[in-house]
């Protein structure tokens, strides 16, 4: 399955709700946060604090969702509902993929 | 405010020209919000999107803020997240339940959190509606006006409330209920009426008479509730007044003494004006008795009012209706006058036989300012 990074229609929808000035704006904050949350989910499982992990992982779903990173948001609701794994790997792959958000979203911005 | 939302103005559409894609202006616009949420992105949007529909938002990064803003401010709706730290939302619907002042605040939850559970328990903790995130904007606009109309109706109806029933009933109402059914508490109750009311409407028009009970009203509910007391009846040319019911209040019988002799006062001026204009002047009946009743909501489950009974209210109404015999304008009974510790001038005009009675009871008499 080759799904699109960003959806199309969801971007589409936001920017035409929101005003695409102000998307502009909200992805600059979303590139401020993302890694933050992330950092979060890498220290919970660390730590092997449960909760806080579930909740980073709720907060990436969240926006992810709002801004159409359909894969991205899917990750992150696995591992929400999941529970706190040891394994480094699925936070690896989700890293990954907001990489692959970031630079999707960075170019519908510009674009 | 915790952040403020990005710079676009409020009222400029989009970018693009067109208008939000969710239509025209909301016909509750320009009310004013509160959005609890931690996460920005989720803040900004939800702020963004509400501003498009003609309100203006605040928001708050957590429960404990989110509350405090609402003790502090007016709000006319709150937009809660549930998943927030330092205060949930969980959280934040409980406090909001046990604050009597901020029950009646229309709450919508907006949350991504999973399972029917969690939607459930909000709307058991008094949260008017659930939106699930991403905000879908169409439902936004819908829940939004929705909530802002209940509150609206919840609003008018407490006006309502208010008119018909002292602001101490409507609360009394809004915390516990209603009920029919009454509880014991220790009152002092007051009776007052207008001496030769008879006469009096005998020689004017009944507009004159009904503008005259007016500002009689007027000024006896001034000086009642510039002393803690509530009017509970009006009853043609008197009413009833209780101090300590349905509220408590720290000193029943002075505070009942001390509204008898504003309200003289405010009949003596009163009367000067009425004088100079030729009409008679009024005089009024003043009794007052303390101790047990019982007060409550009688009536039916259709039609109810809140009110006292006991024997110390019908001690008060005869204390009233002896004033005539008495040719005194304030009489008091024995707890009251012990109430009062020496802080008013009486005299004990001896113990009396009232009807209904089986034993005389003493009777004293508040003496007027010089």
């Amino acid at each position: 399955m080759n799904a699109p990074v960003i959806d199309p229609a969801t971007f589409a929808e936001l920017q035409d709700t929101a005003g695409a000035d102000f998307v502009g704006e909200l992805v600059a904050t979303f590139f401020e946060e993302a890694p933050q949350m992330i950092g979060e989910l890498r220290a919970a499982q660390a730590a092997g604090a449960a909760e806080a992990f579930r909740r980073a992982a709720h907060s990436i779903k969240s926006n992810s969702n709002t801004f159409g990173a359909m894969q991205l948001g899917e990750m992150a609701r696995k591992l929400e509902l999941g529970g706190l794994v040891s394994d480094a790997g699925p936070v690896d792959a989700l890293q990954a993929e907001y990489e692959r958000v970031a630079a999707a979203l960075k170019a519908l911005i510009n674009g | 405010m915790a952040d403020s939302t990005p710079k676009t103005p409020a009222a400029s559409p989009p970018k693009g020209g067109a208008p939000p894609a969710w239509g025209g202006p909301a016909p509750a616009v320009g009310s004013r919000l509160l959005v609890a949420d931690d996460n920005k992105v989720n803040r900004l949007l939800l702020g963004r999107s509400l501003e498009l529909l003609g309100h203006r938002v605040a928001s708050a990064e957590n429960g404990r803020i989110a509350l405090e803003m609402l003790k502090r401010e007016a709000f006319d709706l709150l937009l809660l997240d549930m998943e927030m730290p330092e205060m949930t939302g969980f959280e934040v619907l409980e406090h909001m339940a046990a604050d009597g002042a901020l029950r009646g605040l229309p709450v919508i939850v907006t949350s991504s959190l999973e399972g029917v559970a969690h939607v459930a328990r909000c709307i058991e903790l008094g949260a008017d509606d659930y939106l699930p995130k991403p905000v879908n904007p169409v439902l936004l606009k819908a829940r939004i006006n929705s909530s802002l109309e209940k509150k609206r109706l919840r609003d008018q109806q407490a006006a309502l409330v208010r008119r018909f029933a002292t602001s101490e009933v409507a609360q009394d109402l809004q915390q516990s209920g209603f009920a029919l059914g009454g509880k014991r508490l220790t009152a002092t109750v007051m009776f007052s009426d207008i001496r030769g009311f008879t006469s009096l409407v005998e020689q004017q028009t009944p507009e004159e008479t009904i503008e005259l009970l007016n500002t009689w009203y007027t000024l006896m509910f001034d000086a009642i509730s510039g002393r803690g007391g509530v009017v509970n009846q009006m009853i043609g040319d008197g009413l009833m007044a209780l101090f300590g019911a349905p509220l408590p209040l720290a000193d029943g019988p002075g505070s009942a003494v001390a509204a008898a002799l504003d309200m003289i006062e405010l009949v003596e001026l009163f009367n000067a004006e009425r004088t100079a204009a030729g009409k008679a002047a009024l005089r009024i009946g003043i009794g007052i008795a303390t101790g047990e009743v019982v007060a409550g909501y009688t009536g039916t489950q259709a039609r109810a009012t809140y009110t006292c009974i006991g024997d110390t209210v019908n001690l008060a109404a005869r204390m009233e209706a002896h004033t005539k015999l008495a040719a005194q304008p304030i009489l008091i009974d024995q707890a009251t006058c012990d109430g009062l510790g020496g802080s008013v001038q009486v005299i004990a005009l001896g113990p009396v036989a009232f009807k209904g009675k089986a034993l005389e009871v003493p009777v004293h008499a508040v003496l007027l300012p010089a």
